[in-house]
């Protein structure tokens, strides 16, 4: 059982990692639309997508390990999430599309009207993905998928109270903490003004989207009672205790001004939301689908595992590279001049005819093994030989061809 | 093989050939810009380093500039990769929740390559002058490294749909599964992988260069242009000669393993010894007719033996082969643009080796500058070739395209939205390249990349 619990844990762990990262992504988006006009609407905006620009790429890649994780460790729940959930999970698809377009665009100009449209279409597919993805997370909760290829109905299984409710409340929670993360940034960069915006912001929208979150229950009560049963009496009480917690906790920093603090309590209160639906729906992924009978045989859930944990011991280190360079302000700010270098060296290599010697015997040997020989062994020896022909035969003739 | 029993039950979708070609459209927008990922930023490394080497400030202008292009493809990479992974459940759930279990391992994997890659192109591209010059030019090499390990697991679930392996099926389900030995223990990753990578330097090499070609006919031809187009171009002029070498092995590989295939490439209808190629032509009737025949070279490239038995497509019923002249136009397209850029290869390196200068003809400019876009679109004929070359089935010969599709509604609405967004994404995208290639080049070097 807990081989077969462990991708999803993973998994669980990744839309983790992936809402309150990436959530804090969407919700930049979201104050760059509500950023109003004029110059200072302008340095909102700016602000929004500076401080996401160097992380995003790296915060979406945290939906794509979701998904391989889990279609690799329970495949027949994806097949029949995915054709059944089809509609808001195309949706959220078209938003990431939009989005990710937007932000190559960007780098192409930087006059202010261009960039405001943009930043719209940006602003309006980062509000469409979340609502959508949160969406299809409530035809899940709500037991609208049943097993099967689209099982469930198009339409009602993501225009239901219960999705309506989570696609709103992943918005909101999206904007609160990209509220809570970018005043965190602007009190760093000691930028006052941007301060002061995102603060109110900060505020403002913790208080509503924990008043939707709590409010939401009711919609629960009456489109998914098994849910809000778990929720407000069984498993996943803790998490939603912990989450209000957490949420007030912020709303207290945020208010005292202690924002690095804030940043993780922010997160704290989000992820809890993940953790208690989690919770609610253990151990059934869909209706009459245990996570027991979802998972795939045992040598996969062990490759998956060991792929996970081995990937894990060089992923850390690198985003906690990332992440320290982010925070301490390494990326963003005024550059170093060119250095200049005092023994500056000649291009290239030191013997251009031997370089062409070893090029026209890599030739020789990777043709002889890759097209004349027929075994396995030499034809990897072959395709050794002829990557060596393209390296060394590009350094003995490219320095030259640069005078 | 037993009859396939797949997870779910597979249902009737009227719209299949629109699924398949909505999926057909999602690779042909990912796969030109997997091949920059894969190759591009080991050139711009390469400037990188020889800035460093040289001090001289013209390399670093090229590497920053390089890396702005870098980083916009990049994005639109993310993007368009993500639909893929997102299509495997949205349009073939059959597929996914009867075999995820095999290769979905594959995938698991290239997500960490690609969540590397992310992480250091965030680091590199907003690392300029802001980290020392070495450890700028160090956080690059990761994006290379992520480059080739992640072309190596995505392309190992598309070799293990080409050579399935690492299960079995007993009573129709699929059991004993090992997915290690499914991806990495198959002989037909490895040519696949190869013939991948090195289009991918061919295919940006010949496309940067081709910017260059274009100023030089418009008579921009400073330093700068020069430097900008001789490194792209002797990569691709070394790459494209060293690609029909390795497309002979794919063939031969393909020869054995997927005989129908092969058998669709060229056309054979009826099983024989000695059989020809044909250039040209169309497939009908069981034969190619107003094509050029080329007496037993079939028999001889594929199997390296003059009178070699070739199986034709009649060795299988009909509704186990693919469409053969969709098969065969693209396969004569890939090798046909292939062999006339080996031979601009060629025709380059003559030029530098014996006169020790680029060329000078404007015929060569102007053909670098096509040869770009045929490159890419040999690329996609590749892909066409492989792809379609596999149909009718979604694992070879184990499950079929039609069992894996999904039964949701809705398919020609999703295909009209997607192509419309490709299509403004792509004006985008070339609206963006154009700005950065018209950006001053001083003003490049003190601007930050955002």
């Amino acid at each position: 059982m807990l081989l077969a619990a462990l991708p999803l844990v993973f998994a669980l762990a990744g839309l983790g990692l992936y809402v309150v990262l990436a959530g804090a992504d969407f919700g930049a988006g979201f104050w760059q639309l509500f950023a109003g006009r004029g110059p200072r609407a302008a340095r909102i905006r700016e602000h929004a997508h500076d401080s996401m620009a160097p992380v995003w790429e790296a915060n979406h890649v945290w939906l794509i390990f979701v998904l391989t994780v889990f279609w690799t460790a329970y495949p027949t729940a994806v097949g029949s999430i995915a054709s059944t959930l089809a509609a808001p999970l195309f949706i959220a698809a078209v938003g990431i599309i939009l989005r990710g377009a937007a932000y190559a665009l960007r780098s192409g100009t930087s006059e202010g009207r261009e960039l405001r449209a943009i930043d719209t279409i940006f602003s309006i597919s980062s509000i469409l993905t979340p609502f959508a993805l949160g969406a299809a997370v409530g035809g899940i909760a709500s037991r609208r998928v049943p097993v099967g290829n689209a099982a469930g109905d198009f339409f009602s299984s993501w225009l239901n109270p219960t999705s309506i409710l989570i696609g709103v409340v992943a918005v909101a929670a999206s904007a609160y903490l990209a509220a809570v993360y970018l005043v965190a940034d602007a009190a760093r960069r000691g930028e006052a003004e941007l301060e002061r915006a995102f603060r109110a912001r900060a505020l403002g929208a913790g208080t509503l989207s924990g008043a939707i979150a709590i409010g939401g229950l009711a919609a629960l009560h009456s489109d998914s009672h098994p849910l809000y049963h778990e929720l407000v009496a069984g498993e996943a009480l803790p998490a939603l205790v912990v989450s209000i917690l957490a949420g007030v906790a912020t709303l207290a920093l945020v208010y005292r001004r202690r924002f690095e603090a804030a940043r993780y309590s922010a997160a704290l209160a989000v992820a809890c939301v993940v953790a208690g639906w989690a919770l609610g729906q253990w151990p059934t992924i869909l209706p009459g689908l245990t996570v027991r009978e979802a998972a795939a045989s045992h040598d996969t859930l062990v490759a998956v595992v060991v792929a996970v944990l081995a990937g894990a011991a060089i992923l850390f280190p690198s985003l906690a590279l990332l992440f320290r360079l982010t925070l301490t302000g390494r990326l963003h700010g005024a550059e170093a001049p060119a250095p200049d270098l005092a023994s500056p060296r000649g291009e290239g290599v030191s013997n251009p005819a031997l370089l062409g010697r070893v090029a026209v015997a890599c030739l020789i040997v990777g043709f002889g093994l890759l097209n004349v020989a027929e075994a396995g062994w030499a034809h990897a020896v072959g395709v050794a030989g002829l990557f060596g022909f393209i390296v060394s035969a590009f350094l003995a003739i490219v320095p030259a061809a640069l005078a | 093989m037993s009859a396939l029993a797949s997870a779910l039950a597979p249902v009737h979708q009227q719209y299949l050939l629109e699924a398949r070609q909505m999926q057909a459209l999602s690779f042909a927008v990912h796969i030109p810009l997997v091949a920059f990922g894969i190759s591009f930023p080991a050139m711009v490394l390469f400037v990188e380093w020889l800035s460093l080497r040289t001090g001289d400030p013209l390399y670093r202008t090229l590497a920053r500039r390089w890396t702005r292009v870098m980083v916009a493809l990049f994005a639109v990479g993310v993007i368009t990769g993500t639909i893929l992974s997102f299509e495997m459940g949205l349009l073939w759930p059959n597929f996914t929740a009867t075999f995820g279990g095999v290769f979905g391992l594959g995938f698991a994997i290239e997500g960490f390559s690609f969540f590397m890659e992310a992480i250091f192109i965030g680091i590199y591209v907003y690392g300029w002058g802001r980290l020392s010059p070495r450890a700028h030019l160090l956080s690059g090499v990761p994006i290379v490294i992520t480059g080739f390990t992640g072309s190596l697991t995505v392309i190992s679930v598309n070799a293990w749909m080409n050579h399935p392996g690492g299960f079995h099926l007993r009573g129709g389900k699929v059991v004993d599964v090992n997915p290690l030995q499914a991806l990495f223990a198959n002989s037909y990753l490895w040519h696949e992988l190869i013939h991948m990578y090195i289009a991918g330097y061919i295919v940006s090499g010949f496309l940067v260069a081709g910017a260059y070609a274009f100023a030089r006919l418009r008579g921009r031809w400073g330093r700068y242009e020069r430097t900008a187009l001789a490194i792209p171009l002797t990569i691709a002029a070394l790459a494209s000669p060293v690609q029909v070498l390795v497309g002979d092995w794919a063939a031969r590989d393909v020869a054995t393993t997927q005989p129908v295939k092969l058998a669709a490439f060229e056309g054979v209808g009826q099983t024989r010894r000695g059989a020809p190629v044909h250039l040209l032509g169309w497939y009908t009737g069981g034969r190619v007719k107003y094509g050029i025949a080329i007496p037993h070279a079939l028999s001889l490239l594929a199997f390296h033996n003059w009178s070699a038995k070739v199986q034709g497509l009649a060795a299988v019923p009909p509704n186990q082969r693919p469409p053969v002249n969709v098969v065969r136009v693209a396969f004569q397209t890939m090798v046909g643009i292939g062999t006339m850029l080996a031979l601009l290869g060629v025709a380059y390196l003559v030029v530098r080796i014996r006169r020790r200068r680029l060329p000078e003809s404007r015929w060569f400019y102007r053909a670098v500058v096509l040869a770009g876009p045929l490159s890419l679109v040999a690329l996609i004929a590749g892909w066409v070739t492989t792809e379609v070359g596999r149909q009718p089935w979604v694992v070879y010969g184990v499950m079929r395209t039609t069992d894996a599709v999904t039964g949701a509604q809705g398919i020609p609405v999703g295909y009209a939205t997607l192509a419309v967004t490709y299509l403004a994404v792509a004006c985008g995208v070339i609206w963006v390249l154009r700005r950065l290639a018209r950006a001053p080049l001083e003003l490049l070097t003190d601007r930050q990349d955002t």
